[in-house]
């Protein structure tokens, strides 16, 4: 069984439809790379599966359990049941979004303290063991403002993986990042990759996808244009879309 | 002028009645801050809402308190109260009353405009971890809000411990009714305002470098 299933997903905005219609299925263990040019709908995609974007129609399946119900031709959602959702998946985003006002293991150790509702220590040791998994020990008495961007994105990821969710979606996780601060935000997702977790990516770093990726989605205009293996989509791409939105990032090499 | 002779020894031989003043004075900034900083919280909520039925009554109430003398405010209250209620009201409650949902309406545009401030990503990071709209607010945006709003609220507290002096027009026995008791009964109106701005002064003062400490602190912390 899937873990994740998205049924006949459309978004709008107003009158601009955002998504048209995505199928799919996430096993478990699959990472995904999400491609397509800005404006495809690929953050979107993503921000729809956790509900920080309500979908506009269409189904989310979270472990086999429908979200919401559906009445009277529209969905409803109750917010007890997708904060329960949320829990369950992750999220790391382009902006790092840490909390200024805590320390990096105050940040990590939030969700487990006010979410979970563990126990002040508990939560204190589990954001240490995570601080550590990004290399971030030294800096857990650090707030933020003194951190670095790819230090900020890695207490971002370890801020995310103590809710210890079984899926995690990475919106642009180094899209807002200094060139030289790219690779230790890489890394650690890398790490993560190497644990079997389940984990989809919006990514321009075609490079990465094409290393971390177990599947590929190109996304153009609402629609998953074309999808396969890394190898299949980035280095044998079937549309001419794809071709050409490959050809345009000049510094991919495999 | 010069001939003028100040004498502060009359007034303050009388300094029991400007210190029961000062007692009515310090309740009434008390019960009407202390009220407005969580009443104007709500409202202020209320205030930046989509939702037209929060939207709507907390602009309304905020708008008109804050467009209409605070003095008419508590006359009305004063006279109106038993009005509507049947209830006979002191003058003490009809201040306190009409201090409490003016000072409200000012808060609620400092947490409205303090809100405001945090960007929309400490609400989705908040969301995304599975909290809830009142966990959000309690542990993510207010701490930094709050932060951010105390210059003003310290600003609304010293307008409001001014403004206290206006229940005398309505016989509450504060400081400056008491004062002007003891101006009339002494003929020293000049010795009398003057201990009596001097004891505003020195209620007043100490609070704003109270509220400048604080500040001082909460910028250190964290340093944004």
């Amino acid at each position: 069984m899937a873990l994740l299933r998205i049924e006949a997903l459309r978004k709008s905005f107003g009158a601009n439809e955002v998504l048209c219609g995505i199928d799919l299925d996430v096993q478990r263990g699959e990472r995904i790379a999400i491609l397509g040019a800005s404006g495809s709908g690929k953050s979107t995609l993503l921000r729809c599966i956790n509900f920080m974007e309500m979908p506009s129609a269409g189904r989310i399946l979270f472990d086999g359990e429908a979200v919401g119900r559906e009445e009277r031709g529209a969905m409803r959602y109750r917010e007890a049941e997708l904060m329960r959702l949320r829990t369950r998946i992750g999220m790391i985003f382009q902006q790092f979004n840490l909390f200024p006002h805590m320390t990096a293991v105050q940040n990590v150790m939030e969700g487990p303290l006010s979410v979970l509702g563990l126990k002040r220590s508990l939560a204190e040791a589990r954001a240490m063991e995570y601080l550590a998994k990004v290399g971030l020990t030294e800096k857990a008495r650090d707030y933020p403002s003194r951190l670095s961007g790819g230090q900020q994105q890695r207490v971002a990821i370890a801020r995310a993986l103590a809710m210890e969710p079984e899926m995690l979606l990475f919106d642009e996780p180094t899209s807002s990042l200094d060139p030289e601060l790219v690779g230790e935000v890489l890394d650690a997702i890398l790490g993560l990759s190497r644990e079997g977790r389940t984990m989809l990516l919006v990514t321009h770093e075609l490079g990465f996808a094409y290393h971390v990726a177990t599947r590929v989605l190109f996304l153009h205009g609402g629609r998953i244009l074309e999808q396969g293996t890394p190898d299949a989509v980035l280095k044998h791409p079937r549309e001419e879309r794809t071709r050409a939105f490959i050809g345009r990032h000049s510094t991919f090499a495999f | 002028m010069m001939d003028y002779e100040f004498d502060f020894a009359e007034i303050l031989l009388n300094s029991d009645l400007l210190l029961r003043g000062v007692r009515l004075t310090v309740a009434l900034w008390a019960i009407a801050f202390g009220t407005a900083l969580v009443a104007g919280l709500f409202l202020g909520i209320a205030r930046g809402s989509p939702r037209a039925l929060l939207n709507w009554p907390a602009t309304a109430y905020i708008e008109v308190f804050r467009n209409t003398p605070v003095l008419i405010q508590l006359v009305w209250f004063y006279y109106a109260f038993p009005v509507l209620t049947g209830l006979q009201t002191s003058p003490f409650l009809a201040a306190s009353l009409g201090l409490c949902l003016n000072s409200s309406a000012y808060c609620a545009e400092i947490y409205r405009g303090g809100l405001q401030s945090i960007t929309a990503g400490q609400w989705e990071a908040g969301r995304a971890l599975g909290m809830s709209y009142w966990t959000l607010m309690r542990r993510i945006i207010l701490p930094q809000a709050i932060r951010r709003m105390v210059p003003a609220f310290t600003n609304r507290g010293v307008e409001l411990a001014k403004m206290t002096s206006i229940a005398s027009v309505i016989t509450v026995h504060e400081l400056m009714q008491e004062a002007r008791t003891l101006a009339t009964q002494s003929f020293l109106p000049l010795e009398t305002f003057t201990i009596v701005a001097v004891i505003y002064f020195v209620l007043i003062y100490p609070g704003t470098l109270v509220a400048s400490v604080i500040e001082r602190r909460l910028h250190a912390k964290g340093g944004q």
